[in-house]
């Protein structure tokens, strides 16, 4: 298939068409209209849904019904609606349903901003809703990328029957970039014999819930729910690397970030510096193991974020004290140029070279 | 043997939790009758609340969801658009529709939404303990209105079917109590003309029930029956504010 120039919010919306996906359920926010918008032109014409909640609240609970009678549903939202979402998304992840979950990530807290940020990485891995649950969280770097992990979104979510959070910001969002749409990714969808489609008299009615009045029953529900999880981790770990086995430095970034780590690391090359890249694509399941293949003698993982520091959680959970972890971040939508983080850098490794 | 009576086939066969003298039983046999009479058990898809009938998932012998607190209408929603030719309902409580899910039942029933719910108003909030709820009447005691709703600073009791019965969506309105024998004939006959407003694709309805709780109101059976009909009754007139011959 031919290569398209797409917005990366529009080519959202195209993704989960292309991807079987013919219910939307949203609320209008900055930087992501683009996807309702694009997706009340669209839907119709494949003989979609497309609805405008009241609310972010409203939104997220038709996903539940909707995923629960068995659609192949998306919601998208930015930062304060993904706050909204919460209640919802914990019901989605007991009562163990499938669907795709955009946040195209602002400036924060409260209102914040509307220009890009990473603030979320806690909200989405750590889970912003109540009890032990975990979201399949993807965070694609370009709008190729972000066409993929859509598409691949929806196929996890159903394989696992589990929400999955596709992690953006307001650059991926709003930036153009040519895309195709790869038939020959998605996987053969499962049977959903646990969906309310009606009994037709023929079967004892499923029931879409996450109430446990037992607590040994909700322990078994738990357990059930962290091998799930367990398996995640066994299973989805996506993650690209670039020289981490020699580098003297090992940058650790996600999504747009990480490209504008590139460019840094590209100039700090150029100046004879041996570095590398942790580029995490799966930020839960987290790529832990990734960093036990660092250079042992490296002098550091630098971690870079549109954030005061939440990814480093994990990179400290991840090198377990061997190896000094240092951390550069803009907030409050500053994007963060290759310049300061090639200084942050080369003020880390000072000589080497 | 000729069968004279039997129990409806929308209700499965688990005994309820409600107390002693509760009437949410009654409006579920009520609901469950019309699901079967109207041959639309099997296309069925309710939606439970949280609140005492939060267990309704385990009672009504169709397809069910749980939802969380309020957000019965958008859940069903969901349901509704992507199975369009099922039949799909909510049943909640009034501090389930007329105070957290008060957003989602406007909503649900400003874009006409092909659903219909049972709305159970007993003036309070059964499952937590007593609580004072948006319908508490004013100088109505409860746990959280241990003086009496006070007017001033707590507000007026909300008319949800009044209130709803002005948006244009709202095709089918009617406020109905089951205290007594007549009241719950009228009561059936009112959910079954709602239920046939979504079968006939015609837009949102709501039937609002006047229901005890002797509970959390401190009263016998009896005494709540006639608590209702004294208390409830004047401040929420029964009947009709909506049908579709209304509705242009
Ligand atoms: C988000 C949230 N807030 C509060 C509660 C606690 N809660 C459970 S039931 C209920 C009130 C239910 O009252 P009502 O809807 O009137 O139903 P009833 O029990 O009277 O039938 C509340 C506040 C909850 N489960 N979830
Ligand atoms: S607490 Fe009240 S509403 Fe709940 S079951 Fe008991 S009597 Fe019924
Ligand atoms: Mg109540």
């Amino acid at each position: 298939m031919s290569k398209v120039l797409m917005k990366g919010n529009e080519a959202v919306g195209a993704a989960a068409i292309a991807a079987g996906c013919r219910y939307f359920f949203g609320y209008p926010i900055t930087p992501q209209s683009e996807v309702p918008e694009y997706l009340s032109r669209e839907l119709p014409k494949v003989g979609g849904v497309f609805v405008q909640a009241e609310s972010e609240v409203a939104a997220i609970n038709m996903v539940y019904g909707a995923a629960g009678a068995g659609g192949r549903v998306l919601t998208s939202s930015s930062s304060p609606g993904i706050a909204l979402k919460q209640e919802g998304i914990s019901y989605l992840a007991g009562a163990e349903l499938p669907c795709v979950i955009v946040d195209m990530m602002r400036g924060g807290p409260g209102l914040g901003s509307i220009q890009p940020s990473q603030t979320d990485y806690f909200l989405a891995t750590r889970g912003g809703g109540n009890g032990d649950y975990r979201l399949l969280v993807l965070a694609p770097s370009d709008v190729q990328e972000l066409v993929d992990l859509i598409m691949l979104g929806f196929d996890l979510a159903d394989e696992y029957r589990s929400p999955v959070m596709v992690l953006g910001d307001g650059m991926i969002g709003q930036m153009m970039e040519p895309v195709e749409f790869k038939e020959d990714l998605k996987r053969e969808a499962p049977e959903k014999p646990w969906a309310t489609t009606g009994t037709k008299g023929q079967r004892k009615p499923n029931i879409i819930n996450s109430l446990y009045l037992e607590a040994e029953l909700l322990e078994e529900h738990n357990i059930h729910l962290q091998e799930k999880y367990a398996k995640m981790r066994e299973k989805e770990v996506r993650v690209e690397t670039y020289n981490i086995e020699n580098a003297d430095l090992v940058f650790a970034a996600y999504g747009t970030t990480a490209r504008i780590v590139k460019t840094a690391i590209s100039k700090l090359e150029e100046e004879g510096y041996k570095v590398g890249l942790i580029r995490p694509i799966t930020l839960f399941p987290y790529p832990y193991d990734t960093f036990k293949n660092i250079n042992p003698n490296c002098k550091g993982v630098l971690t870079v974020e549109m954030n005061a520091g939440q990814m480093i959680d994990d990179v400290k959970i991840a090198v377990e004290g061997k190896i000094p972890t240092y951390f550069y971040g803009r907030t409050g939508g500053m994007v963060p140029g290759p310049a300061e983080i090639a200084d942050k850098a080369r003020e880390i490794l000072g000589g080497v070279r | 043997m000729a069968v004279i009576f039997q129990k409806t086939r929308g209700l499965t066969d688990v005994p309820t939790h409600y107390c002693p003298g509760c009437t949410h039983g009654i409006i579920h046999r009520l609901v469950a009758e019309c699901l079967e009479e109207l041959g639309v058990l099997d296309d069925a898809i309710g939606v439970a609340p949280v609140g005492c009938s939060v267990m309704a998932y385990k009672y009504f012998n169709c397809d069910m969801h749980e939802a969380a607190h309020g957000r019965a209408p958008a859940v069903a929603t969901g349901i509704k658009r992507v199975r369009p030719d099922n039949f799909v309902f909510t049943y909640q409580g009034d501090g389930d529709l007329a105070s957290i899910g008060t957003a989602e039942i406007v909503h649900a029933a400003h874009r006409g939404e092909k659903i219909s719910t049972i709305f159970v108003n007993n003036a309070i909030y059964g499952m937590t303990g007593g609580q004072m709820a948006p319908t508490t009447l004013v100088g109505q005691k409860t746990t959280t209105s241990p003086y009496g709703r006070d007017k001033e600073t707590q507000g007026s009791p909300i008319r949800m079917s009044e209130l709803l019965a002005t948006i244009e969506g709202a095709v089918f309105v009617e406020r109905v109590a089951v205290d007594t024998p007549a009241n719950i004939r009228k009561a059936k006959k009112a959910i079954k003309e709602c239920f046939q407003v979504q079968i006939d694709k015609k837009g949102f309805g709501i039937v609002e029930v006047l229901s005890t709780c002797p509970t959390n109101w401190g009263l016998t059976p009896p005494e709540a029956l006639k608590w209702l009909q004294k208390n409830l009754m004047p401040y929420y007139p029964l009947g009709n504010f909506r049908r579709p011959e209304e509705v242009k």
